[in-house]
């Protein structure tokens, strides 16, 4: 199957999504609402990432997609099934990895896999899945002893045991090592190809900007917006430029009297300075003559259009960590 | 398209695995079988069980039931009950509950892994019981299994119940406890009325006292205890509907 293509049916969609948790004796007993009513559409061949801060309710929309968390208001269809009352036959197709992993402590990798795939009529090649996730040098290490981007690893190909039609990976690059990190997303984008409706969820926008096809900003129990990354970072507001000026220099300039009056500017970190307006070019050789009536040489200079970060802060008024 | 193995398979391979690991865990073996042992053992050297006996009733034979009913106590309620909270604690209860084993596979699974584990604690406790001299009632033997069964199923409810309520520390420390206090007072070895006199009546509305009462009536006398199996029976649907409303799979 080939990609991206949203006129089909999706493998999952969720409508008006509530959840409730509680009552809960930090709140004096009363109940909270996390899901106030999230919509989403995933497809195969697409990865389609759920982004948003801690407690934005991105595990919860999950959880509730997979049948393992009941909701209180709201419809999810799971390839064309409600996964509310799942039957075995709907979670063979379906993969999950969850965010603590699952796996239990004493178990050997290896042993695990087969385990797992003994689950299912049609298991995927286990032995395929160890070598391409580079399982075997641990294959007999108990699950106890490894580090974090081999249990995840392992959670991974706990996922992809059953050979699923619909995958879900929650925070998947959470302790991940940088190699573990290109395996596992070399894999995510292979098996997207392969035709597979991949969903995860992260608070990493990078992990959105380097792994999916379609964004879904989570915040407060709510999906905010949505698109593909180019389309979210080219949805410019009228009253908006789109270009930041990012550069490092001595820490302590009076920034913001040597740009001109049109634009903005504030020093993020000591040292670290960003400008922002509408830009033309002009303004550079203001700043450059600034700099050099200074005595300041930048030592870092940056030029960019407006990031998913910007996207986010303007749709969720939060800063990512 | 992917498919499900077929049902009797997912919760024989389940079983399997969770028999497996509780026979490679060494806490899990000394409290199913060593424990047992020094249980038969001390009891047929000791006198403490003299004022029960009788001609043609030994200590062994008295021991003996008590002995096969704190089997099905250590592995169903203690074994399995600490297994299950730290399965719960580890997230792995609800990631098997997203394969196609899913939770009624995973309870199947683990009814499989304590009926087997008990099987292999009664051919041990047996066959050391026999080579002491025990001589069991015939007559009370397929009783006998049957309470066993009946036993473990009311024990697995009631760890199952403590597992899926509270922390894995404090499921360890509760079914630990009370393992012992049971085992001691709580009628399962030591007959009712070799307790005091207040304790004795009590302990026989406890799941342990019927059980073992139910077994020394069978394996004694070759008699069905109806009053300890109706305590018994009361017990596993007590703490089966408690488990069902109250368990907390995260």
């Amino acid at each position: 199957m080939l990609r991206s293509n949203r006129s089909d049916p999706p493998c999952l969609n969720i409508d008006g999504l509530v959840k409730d948790f509680g009552p809960l004796p930090s709140l004096e007993g009363k109940m909270v609402r996390v899901l106030d009513g999230v919509a989403l559409q995933a497809y195969r061949g697409q990865v389609t990432a759920l982004l948003g801060a801690n407690g934005a309710g991105k595990t919860t929309t999950i959880e509730c997609a997979q049948g393992l968390l009941s909701r209180d208001g709201g419809t999810v269809s799971l390839l064309g099934e409600d996964p509310a009352r799942a039957t075995s036959s709907l979670r063979a197709r379906v993969g999950v990895m969850l965010q603590d992993g699952g796996l239990p402590p004493a178990a050997r990798p290896l042993a695990l896999l087969r385990h797992i795939a003994g689950m299912y009529s049609r298991p995927a090649d286990i032995d395929a899945l160890v070598a391409r996730l580079g399982i075997g040098s641990f294959a007999g290490t108990p699950v106890r002893r490894l580090s974090g981007g081999q249990k995840q690893r392992l959670a991974m190909a706990a996922a992809l045991a059953g050979d699923p039609e619909v995958l879900f990976l929650d925070e998947p690059s959470a302790g991940l090592d940088p190699q573990s990190r290109a395996i596992v997303f070399d894999l995510v984008r292979e098996l997207r190809d392969e035709g597979l409706g991949i969903v995860l969820t992260t608070h990493l926008l990078d992990d959105a900007q380097r792994l999916a096809d379609y964004v879904y900003i989570v915040d407060a129990g709510r999906t905010v917006t949505h698109g593909t990354v180019p389309d979210l970072i080219n949805a410019t507001r009228p009253t908006e430029s789109g270009r930041v000026l990012t550069f490092e220099a001595v820490p302590g300039l009076d920034v913001a009297s040597i740009v001109p009056g049109h634009l903005s500017a504030v020093e993020t970190r000591p040292g670290s300075y960003t400008v922002t307006g509408p830009l033309a070019a002009a303004d550079l050789a203001v700043l450059a003559q600034a700099w050099d009536a200074a005595g300041v040489m930048p030592t870092a200079l940056q030029l960019s259009p407006r990031s998913l970060e910007d996207v986010f802060l303007e749709v969720s008024g939060k800063e990512l960590p | 398209m992917s498919a499900p193995a077929p049902l009797a398979r997912r919760i024989a391979l389940q079983g399997g695995y969770e028999t497996m690991c509780m026979l490679r865990n060494g806490e899990q073996l000394i409290l199913a079988i060593v424990l047992p042992l020094l249980a038969l053992v001390g009891l047929a050297v000791t006198p403490l069980l003299d004022p029960l006996t009788s001609p043609g009733t030994g200590r062994v034979d008295i021991a003996t039931p008590g002995v096969l009913a704190l089997c099905a106590m250590s592995t169903a309620f203690t074994g399995q009950g600490i297994a299950t909270g730290f399965d719960r604690r580890y997230g792995v209860l609800r990631f098997l509950s997203t394969t196609p084993l899913g939770r009624t596979g995973l309870i199947a699974g683990k009814a499989v892994a304590v009926a087997v584990v008990l099987g292999l604690q009664v051919l041990v406790i047996s066959a050391v019981a026999l080579l002491m001299g025990w001589s069991p009632s015939p007559a009370g033997i397929a009783v006998a299994i049957l309470l066993l069964a009946l036993g473990a199923a009311a024990f697995t409810a009631l760890g199952l119940l403590v597992a899926g309520t509270v922390r894995p520390e404090a499921t360890l420390a509760i079914t630990n406890l009370l393992w012992i206090l049971l085992a001691a007072g709580g009628g399962i070895v030591i007959p009712p009325e070799a307790l005091p006199g207040q304790l004795a009546g009590l302990v026989q509305l406890l799941p342990s006292g019927a059980l073992g009462e139910a077994l020394r009536s069978a394996l004694l006398a070759g008699q069905f205890n109806f009053t300890a199996f109706l305590v018994l029976a009361g017990w596993t649907v007590l703490s089966g509907v408690a488990a069902v409303r109250w368990f907390k799979w995260s």
